[in-house]
């Protein structure tokens, strides 16, 4: 069953759940944070409408700051506006930040302990017809890796507005991820959301399935469908992969003895990584990983590539079912 | 802190951070003695002179001059120029690339005060001086923002995304100053990449540019002061420098760039056990060409 403290819309399986992209929550997040605080900067590398830093370039026209395509050059205006005591986020596609940039943000982001966001649009397999090229699905593995970095990927819009208020209110630098596609809206402005910590959405004790990101929803569906088949998954929502909420993963393996990680990311590297990091040495049991096995990814349609390179509900299931059977006696 | 405005005094003084450069070079046993050795006289009018409300007590001062080292492999002389304006105790030079030193092998902020940035990656510090100077755009703020970058670094491409992002915003208070040394790790900069014509890339892309002796420090303090005159663009000083600039067997040669005095040996200079004492020697007996007197 889903949990109390959750606080999940009632209609969250529902076909007619509203549909609203992650981009659509960081767009109203930076606008709220424009308004409560004057540090607030935002920098854009030519692509203002698709990172949805329009609104607030509409709003505070001159707290915007357009650098062209120059994502090097982006990620150290924001250090250095950041030495001066503004807290600038720079907005754009995650295969250029921190894929092109990687350098910046490790030496003048993380080595200087700068206070800038850095907020990585279009992640994920499901950026759709685009293809490979602009498919995000290592940039997880980019910043986790990274000394005083704080990692956060939010699983809908409401969260990722959360997100964005979060990362402006620590001081150091943060990544985060969001995404194009639209996907269910089913968080509520009362879901708990706090960095480093990670949520149970749904009560279970045969399998936990941890997630991060929009595919969340999905495994939801997938726990409900299972109860079926008499197997009863926990659900784990866990947007803070660093610092990660070792407590409640630990917990997860403990009474429910099987994992299944899901995210639009590669298995190495990113949440599932972390999670296998973290339990082999606290307490190791089977761990499944939905995710991109060491492919790139191609043009289609979102769901068509979920499906094709199995992060979909049938994937999940069909993991959930194999860990089952891998559990120890 | 206490300006040095009398020409003698700054000469002294970068006589003395020469002196500094070598003595930490020798007792580390490794690092980049040829840049370090050249920006002697830029680092002395700049910490004695140059930069205003800028010292030890007004690390946090916001109206402070900020100064951003893009190279940071010529740490020694910024070290040694830190030292000798109070930022941290003279004796700890010694202490540089060592296993529990505050000195890193390259610039740490927050390791000592008044490092502004990190760096040692080539190609970061003019993108984080923009960022500098355009807080002081929002801010309406009167700081000046000075960027020294190694010529070498200009092979970088992401450093003319930022020249091109300054002269775009016409950014006021910022003064880049380029160390035109003529040498990089693997040779002369025009053999192993053209850098020519610095001074036309510039001024193409919106800079006002200034050439200047970097050996000369009345003509360095007096192109600082004439870049922070010019209100509506972003200003260039190309330093003139020769690497090396002290110690007779280093100078011109870019086997100096990446080794400290007993690191190299090359045809001019002494056996590598007499190298650091060859080199002090020269600087304390001027023979080592650091007096200026015949150019100024």
């Amino acid at each position: 069953m889903v949990t109390k403290e959750a606080k999940l819309k009632k209609n969250y399986l529902d076909k007619d759940v509203e549909m609203i992209s992650t981009r659509e929550g960081f767009g109203q997040g930076l606008v709220e944070l424009g308004e409560k605080n004057e540090q607030i900067v935002v920098l854009c590398a030519d692509l203002t409408d698709s990172t949805k830093t329009s609104p607030f370039r509409e709003r505070f026209p001159e707290r915007f700051i357009q650098v062209g395509i120059a994502e090097q050059n982006m990620a150290n205006i924001a250090v250095g506006l950041s030495l001066q005591g503004k807290i600038p986020f720079l907005a754009t596609y995650a295969v250029f930040s921190p894929g092109r940039n990687w350098d910046q943000i490790r030496i003048s982001g993380c080595y200087n302990r700068a206070n800038v966001k850095y907020a990585g649009a279009h992640s994920g397999l499901s950026v759709g017809p685009d293809g490979a090229t602009h498919q995000a699905l290592e940039d997880i593995a980019l910043t986790r890796v990274l000394p005083r970095m704080t990692v956060l990927v939010p699983c809908d819009a409401e969260e990722t507005r959360k997100v964005t208020h979060a990362a402006a209110d620590i001081n150091g630098p943060v990544y985060f991820r969001y995404a194009r596609a639209a996907t269910a809206a089913f968080t509520t402005a009362q879901t708990p959301f706090k960095i480093g910590r990670a949520q149970v959405f749904r009560d279970g004790d045969d399998v936990a399935i941890i997630g991060a990101g929009p595919i969340v929803h999905t495994a939801l569906v997938v726990a409900d469908r299972l109860v079926e088949k008499n197997i009863s998954c926990r659900v784990i929502n866990s947007p803070s992969i660093k610092p990660l909420d070792g407590e409640t993963i630990e917990r997860a393996a403990r009474e429910c003895k099987a994992l299944v990680t899901c995210e639009e990311h590669q298995v190495t590297g990113g949440l599932g990584g972390a999670i296998a990091e973290y339990t082999s040495k606290t307490f190791p049991v089977p761990i499944n990983f939905i995710g991109m096995q060491d492919s790139f990814g191609e043009s289609g349609q979102p769901n068509e590539l979920l499906k094709k390179y199995k992060m979909d509900a049938e994937a999940i299931e069909a993991a959930v079912l194999a860990v089952v059977k891998r559990k120890r006696t | 802190m206490k300006r040095l405005t009398e020409l003698k005094d700054l000469r002294r003084m970068a006589s003395t951070l020469r002196q500094d450069v070598i003595e930490m070079l020798v007792e580390a046993k490794s690092g980049h003695a040829a840049g370090a050795l050249d920006l002697a006289d830029i680092a002395a009018a700049l910490y004695f002179n140059v930069l205003e409300n800028f010292g030890p007590q007004e690390i946090t001062n916001p109206d402070r001059d900020r100064l951003y080292i893009s190279c940071g492999h010529t740490n020694p002389i910024w070290y040694a120029a830190m030292a000798r304006s109070g930022f941290f105790p003279v004796e700890e030079l010694k202490t540089l690339r060592k296993f529990g030193s505050r000195l890193q092998g390259h610039l740490e902020r927050g390791s000592v005060p008044g490092i502004e940035s990190s760096a040692a990656s080539l190609g970061q510090g003019l993108s984080i001086s923009c960022g500098s100077a355009y807080a002081a755009f929002i801010d309406q703020q009167r700081y000046q923002t000075y960027c020294v970058l190694s010529d070498g670094e200009l092979d970088e491409g992401s450093v003319w995304e930022a020249v091109g992002f300054a002269g775009h915003y016409r950014l006021q208070h910022l003064t880049a100053i380029i160390d035109r040394n003529n040498i990089q790790i693997d040779g002369f900069t025009e053999d192993v990449m053209t850098k020519e014509p610095i001074d036309q890339k510039f001024e193409a892309f919106g800079w006002h540019v200034i050439d200047v002796d970097g050996h000369n420090i009345e003509h360095v303090i007096d192109a600082c002061r004439e870049a922070k005159a010019i209100i509506e663009k972003p200003v260039c000083i190309i330093a003139h420098t020769i690497a090396g600039k002290g110690v007779d067997y280093m100078e011109f040669d870019y086997r100096w760039h990446g080794a400290p005095p007993g690191g190299a040996e090359t045809e001019r200079a002494p056996k590598p056990e007499e190298q650091g004492k060859a080199a002090l020697k020269q600087l304390r007996t001027l023979h080592g060409k650091i007096d200026n007197s015949d150019c100024c």
